[in-house]
């Protein structure tokens, strides 16, 4: 068994009178990376300040490899933080930036120059030493932040958001460096975001934060394939949600007909239940539709179907016209607060 | 020339060249500084030109008079640099203090640390030496053996400490509440300790203000005349004083003007190494409010604690004794055959109300402080008026700004007491309409407020003003809506410096009063220039309401402080 | 902002109107000018005139801003300027001659000036005051003169002023010098040897240091004026029996004080100045004077209040140069006294 890396223990925090952070508990191992999504305001940032000993949480604990870290002071724990912001030095020049945490741990300064130089390199921006950092473009000055927090080969990476201010292309372009640089260096990481296609395409793990609990845990595959509730299904987009009330023998009626479905939770008579309907193209299930507005999406139709269904085609179909779809319903949890039970038995592999 | 043209759905279609006279950023920059100028000429350097050509003449470069001028600068210098070094001491830990902490009669200490830049001279004295002074508490309570206080060096700077600290608190704690707290993070999570966040973030990047409230307060201490001449004694002697006496009182006027005239080149002097040491493309990427807490451990609560012990003390106790004074019965130890009074009255504050001698020169209380509020708010007017452009474009300093900067600050650095006569060549018996008294304080007022406004407008990302501007906002909406509410706290900051420097009468001394328009100093003057219990209580009392108006106008001013935590 | 631009001028344009009606005459003179609002709205119910007041600092001072602006004078009328200054303001040639009907009242020893470019208008005494009951408690005997203030058992107890900065101050050292003449000198290096404070000017010296004044300073002996009992007495906070201090008028140790008023040159008003002036040396000002500016009228028809008759003394023998030899060694003599005092 291998003892997580960084470990959280039910970490509270209550900001103005208001709970946000309910007893959080969650792991990171070497060489993973971690994904903590969630909307706007939901905590996570101040989730990161307290795991960088920013702040103090109300409750719980934050352990680095077995070792509480409520006495080591932050600029002790040598956890790197990459901002959206980016929070660069204004003063410093890009080599200062770059340098600083390394001037820190008082490295000589010849190695620094060298250290400083590979950096430079690894985020293509070789001979920008004694630049401005505030003449820099966004994309520029997000991978000094990226070089200034990797310099100091910290034990931990935390970004926040780190790419919430750049355009598009920049976004996927970054994106991508950054993932070529996490699995080189293999350092674990915290990345926080509301952005779940960066989330799917940089974790290992993602953890959805809502309402101050982690809702959900697992690989972004997992994640997509059984959301779990109907919360993280609607903020996943992962499909259409719609209500239903069960009857006799496990069918459920619903708008647009009954369904068998078997659930991991059993269901009493009468009982409304959320159903996630999916498309598949070799599933059993056929919805036809009536079609009220079809929005061209490059490579396929999305169609906004009666009832505010959204699905995606390949062929352009009718407006007021009726199609088939080949769907797979599935239950969903009815209380979006109830997370799988404890992490035993989340399919985390140890 | 741009045109822009706008359809705006009635068919028409319409031009705005004064867009495209807009974007020459020449005319912009002239036009910034067109009204700033024009008051500095007219109200300054026309002025001051014109006595020390009426002064200057050939006898004023006698040896004597240079070994005079030597002697004379290195004191003035000397006491300078100490009342800086000991305002910054207890300055900028109170600056970090107000910046970052809060606690329990936070807005008052504040409030009370900026009282005493609006007392007179004369008043501070009096405080002082009730606290300090031979029959003072402090003797009376520890009767230590001599120590003198009144007419020492010591008395110099602590009334300079007095005085100018809130300079300091002001200027250096608006601008460390302007500092993204990421960047403290950042330095932290890199390995940076308490204190190398301080000294490799946070200074470097206060470094502006630092140096703009050091250059106010050293050339405040650098001229300062009524502390050297009350505080002082007859001991020393600054620069200022002595203009003062071979201009009004042994008269030697080519040898007063040859001691401005050093005044002047070495404010220049200290303004050029201002400008040229300064940062001025030091921005903030995003400026934000650090938020102030309750000192959290043991550390912090310590450091507060001791310093808001310290001053409360400092300020508290000198400036109590006025009060206290005001409400006594003075009567206590009168000769033989008289009889003994003791016990708290409010008779002096009733007496303020009567004319009891019919006097011609009666100034009712409430005149003087409406007529101080009245010259006040002028005073606020003018400054910010002038003041905005001038920091606007400061914030993106030209050649041209580099001229102009320095001058700005010299009004501070000179003589008032020759440019008080300069005003009378150039203005005769205009000098005694009532504009004249705000036009004076707004020339001390100005640099104060560009130095306050400057920074937090260099600390806008030009982004945001593009971003506005391509959504169709002119200039002027862009500042409104852009620039200005991110000022809002500068601008109270440069409003509240200006008020206080008008109330407390900077710069009066440069004109002929008319005492049919008495401001409350000038009664508090009135009343200690004759003898009498009845005199001296009135004096009190006036001067504890002054410093109760005052005291209240800047926690109203300020009441919204919080509001940008 | 634009409602601001508009304003500014608009303020000046109302505020450099003169309301048009009874005309103006200007008369500046020094911070201490006290007079009663009766008197003066008297002169200009009857001459259909408005007064208005100019101030600006002490004597001094206010002379040398009036010599400065000769060419463009900033009033009609100079008053305050003191025979210590009388020498230069003649040289200075700022003031038109008027000779003054009312001059019949006063004593010739207060006309210092035949060409009647100014008119004396009150006269007072630079005494030293002292603490009554400092003295009693103490068991101390009062000084009778400059002589006995060297005494050992006065040592560290007076405080003057510098003749520098304070016109008190200078008047004082002006009486050691009619006393001991050239040897004065000496005279000041004992008083320093003896203790004596210095301190920057008159409201310093009585109200920080002297310890008779509502300050509770630490000196008994302050110079001040010879009517300052009577202006305690007068502004005591509840009614006194009698004066908690007193002058002491030996032989040269007060020193007489005359104040003038004139006409500057090129008044436009000429013919109101000359009224004012005549106003000044009338019965109604010269007794209003008293209790207003605690002096004492030329006007020798005129009555004296009861509190100066009882409580302010008129030395015998007060201290007088000759305005002449003042201005001439003034400066001189107060250079030579700083370095004296250093």
């Amino acid at each position: 068994m291998i003892i997580a890396l960084l470990e959280l223990r039910s970490i509270s925090k209550t900001y103005q009178g208001q709970a946000l952070l309910k007893g959080i508990s969650f792991t990171v191992n070497s060489g993973e990376t971690v994904c903590l999504l969630g909307v706007s305001g939901s905590g996570k940032s101040t989730l990161l300040r307290i795991i960088a000993g920013l702040e103090s949480p109300d409750d719980g604990f934050v352990l680095f490899n077995g070792v509480d870290l409520a006495s080591m002071p932050p600029h002790t724990r040598d956890f790197g933080l990459v901002f959206q912001d980016y929070g660069l030095f204004p003063h410093l020049n890009v080599f200062d930036n770059i340098a600083f945490g390394l001037k820190m741990q008082k490295i000589p300064a010849s190695e620094i120059k060298q250290r400083v130089a590979a950096l430079l390199k690894q985020i293509n921006l070789t001979g920008f030493e004694s630049r401005r950092v505030t003449d820099l473009s966004g994309g520029e000055q997000q991978r000094v932040a990226l070089a200034r927090a990797l310099a100091p080969e910290p034990r931990l990476l935390m970004f926040d958001e780190p790419l919430g201010a750049l355009d598009r292309t920049l976004k996927d372009d970054l994106l991508n460096e950054l993932r070529v640089i996490l699995r080189r260096t293999k350092i674990p990481a915290i990345y926080v975001t509301h952005d779940q296609d960066e989330a799917f395409a940089i974790a290992h793990r993602i953890l959805l934060l809502h309402d101050g609990v982690i809702v959900r845990e697992g690989t972004p595959a997992a994640v997509w394939n059984n959301p779990g509730s109907a919360w993280a299904a609607q903020f996943l987009s992962v499909g259409n949600i719609i209500g239903g009330i069960v009857n006799a023998k496990g069918k459920v009626k619903t708008d647009y007909g009954a369904f068998t479905l078997t659930c991991k939770h059993k269901h009493s008579k009468g009982e409304k239940i959320s159903l996630l309907i999916r498309q598949s193209s070799g599933a059993h299930e056929t919805l036809k539709l009536k079609v009220q507005d079809v929005i061209f999406k490059r490579e396929q139709f999305e169609v906004h179907a009666q009832g505010g269904l959204v699905f995606h085609v390949k062929e352009r179909p009718k407006v007021d016209g009726i199609i088939p779809l080949r769907v797979k319903v599935e239950c969903l949890h009815e209380n979006p607060k109830e997370k799988p039970s404890g992490r035993g038995s989340l399919s985390v592999r140890r | 020339m741009m045109e822009n043209m706008l359809d705006h759905g009635d068919g028409k279609r319409r031009k705005f060249n004064v867009q495209g006279l807009f974007v020459s950023p020449w005319f912009k920059r002239l036009l910034l500084w067109l009204f700033p100028t024009l008051f500095l000429l007219q109200f300054f350097f026309v002025p001051l030109f014109r006595i020390l050509i009426l002064g200057f003449d050939a006898s004023a470069l006698k040896t004597e008079n240079f070994s005079l001028a030597f002697s004379v600068l290195s004191f003035t210098f000397y006491q300078a640099s100490l009342s800086l070094a000991l305002t910054f001491i207890l300055g900028l830990p109170s600056a970090i203090l107000f910046a970052r902490y809060n606690f329990y009669g936070k807005s008052f200490l504040r409030a009370l640390t900026a009282i005493p830049f609006m007392l007179p001279t004369v008043v501070v004295a009096t405080a002082f030496n009730s606290l300090l002074g031979p029959n003072g508490w402090i003797h009376t309570l520890l009767p230590l053996s001599s120590f003198q206080f009144m007419g020492t060096l010591t008395a110099i700077l602590t009334a300079h400490v007095f005085y100018n600290t809130t300079i300091v608190i002001r200027i250096v704690g608006n601008a460390l509440s302007r500092l993204d707290p990421k960047l403290e993070y950042a330095a932290r999570s890199l390995g940076a300790d308490s204190s190398r966040v301080w000294w490799n973030v946070i200074l470097p990047l206060l470094r502006p203000s630092l140096l703009a409230a050091a250059l106010l307060v050293f050339l405040f201490d650098f001229t300062s005349f009524g502390v050297i001449l009350l505080l002082g004694g007859t001991n020393f002697s600054t620069l200022e004083v002595e203009i003062y006496l071979r201009v009004l009182k042994l008269p030697n006027l080519p040898l007063a003007a040859l001691l401005s005239l050093i005044q002047l080149i070495f404010t220049l002097i200290f303004s050029l190494l201002y400008t040229r040491v300064i940062n001025q493309t030091t921005v903030q990427t995003a400026p934000r409010f650090s938020a102030s807490s309750f000192p959290a451990n043991i550390r912090e609560k310590i450091f507060a604690a001791l310093l808001v012990l310290f001053l409360s003390s400092f300020f508290f106790l000198p400036l109590v004794s006025l009060p206290l004074r005001s409400l006594t019965r003075l009567e206590a130890d009168r000769g033989q055959r008289t009889e003994v009074q003791y016990g708290i009255t409010i008779d002096y504050y009733k007496e303020l109300f009567i004319n009891r001698r019919g006097s011609l020169f009666y100034v009712p209380p409430i005149q003087a402080a409406l007529n101080s509020f009245a010259f006040a708010g002028l005073t606020v007017l003018f400054s910010l008026f002038l003041g905005f452009p001038a920091a606007l474009a400061l914030a993106k300093p030209t050649w041209l700004e580099k001229i102009l900067d320095p001058l700005l600050i010299l009004p501070l650095g000179s003589s008032a007491v020759m440019l008080g006569l300069g005003f009378i060549l150039s203005f005769g018996s205009a000098l005694s309409l009532p504009i004249f008294v705000p036009i004076a304080h707004t020339l001390i007022a100005l640099p104060f407020v560009v130095r306050a406004l400057q920074p937090a407008i260099a600390s806008i990302p030009e982004r945001l003003r593009q971003a506005a501007s391509t959504l169709g906002a002119s200039p002027f909406r862009v500042w409104q809506t852009v620039d200005f509410p991110i000022l809002s706290r500068a601008t109270l900051t440069a409003a509240t410096f200006a008020f206080t420097i008008s109330l407390g009468e900077f710069g009066a001394t440069l004109l002929l009063s008319r005492p049919d328009r008495p401001t409350i100093p000038v009664a508090i003057a009135r009343f200690l220039s004759q003898p009498g219990g009845l005199n001296y209580g009135q004096a009190m009392a006036m001067s504890t309401i002054l410093m109760i108006i005052t005291c209240v106008s800047i926690l109203f001013i300020e009441r919204d402080d919080n509001r940008f935590a | 902002m634009k409602r601001i631009s508009i304003l500014l001028p608009a303020l000046f344009l109302l505020v450099s109107c003169s309301a048009p009606g009874p005309k103006t005459l200007t008369v500046m003179t020094h911070s201490s000018l006290a007079v009663s609002e009766a008197v003066i709205k008297s002169f200009e119910k009857e001459n259909n005139v408005k007064v208005v007041f100019l101030q600006s600092g002490d004597a001094g001072e206010t002379l040398n801003k009036a010599i400065l602006a000769k060419d463009a004078p900033l009033a009609d009328v100079l008053f305050g300027v003191d025979n210590t200054f009388l020498s230069r303001a003649l040289q200075a040639d700022i003031f038109e001659s008027y000779r003054s009907p009312a001059l019949d009242s006063v004593d010739d020893k207060f006309k210092l000036d035949a060409s009647n470019h100014v008119t004396p208008v009150d006269f007072g005494d630079v005494c030293i005051n002292y603490d009554k009951k400092y003295f009693t408690d103490n068991g101390l005997a009062i000084p009778g003169s400059l002589e006995d203030l060297v005494k050992p058992e006065y040592k560290d107890l007076l405080v003057v002023e510098n003749p520098a900065t304070s016109s008190t101050g200078l008047a004082f050292l002006l009486a050691t010098h009619a006393h001991f003449g050239e040897d004065y000198l000496n005279y000041w290096k004992s008083l320093k040897d003896n203790g004596v404070i210095v301190v920057d000017g008159w409201e310093t010296a009585y109200y920080t240091n002297f310890s008779g004044s509502s300050g509770h300073g630490a000196q008994p002996m302050v110079v001040s004026y010879g009517t300052s009992p009577a202006a305690e007495v007068v502004f005591a906070t509840a009614p006194l029996n009698d004066a908690p201090t007193a002058s002491i008028i030996g032989p040269d140790t007060c020193f007489r004080q005359i104040e003038f008023v004139g006409i500057l040159n090129r008044t436009k008003n000429r013919a109101l100045a000359e009224k004012f002036v005549d106003f000044m040396l009338g019965v109604q000002f010269q007794e209003d004077m008293p209790l207003q500016m605690f002096v004492y009228p030329v006007n020798q028809k005129a009555a004296l209040p009861e509190a100066f008759t009882k409580y302010s003394q008129i030395p015998l023998q007060p201290a007088v140069l000759t305005p002449d030899e003042i201005t001439a060694n003034r400066d001189a003599w107060i250079e030579a006294w700083t370095a004296a005092m250093k």
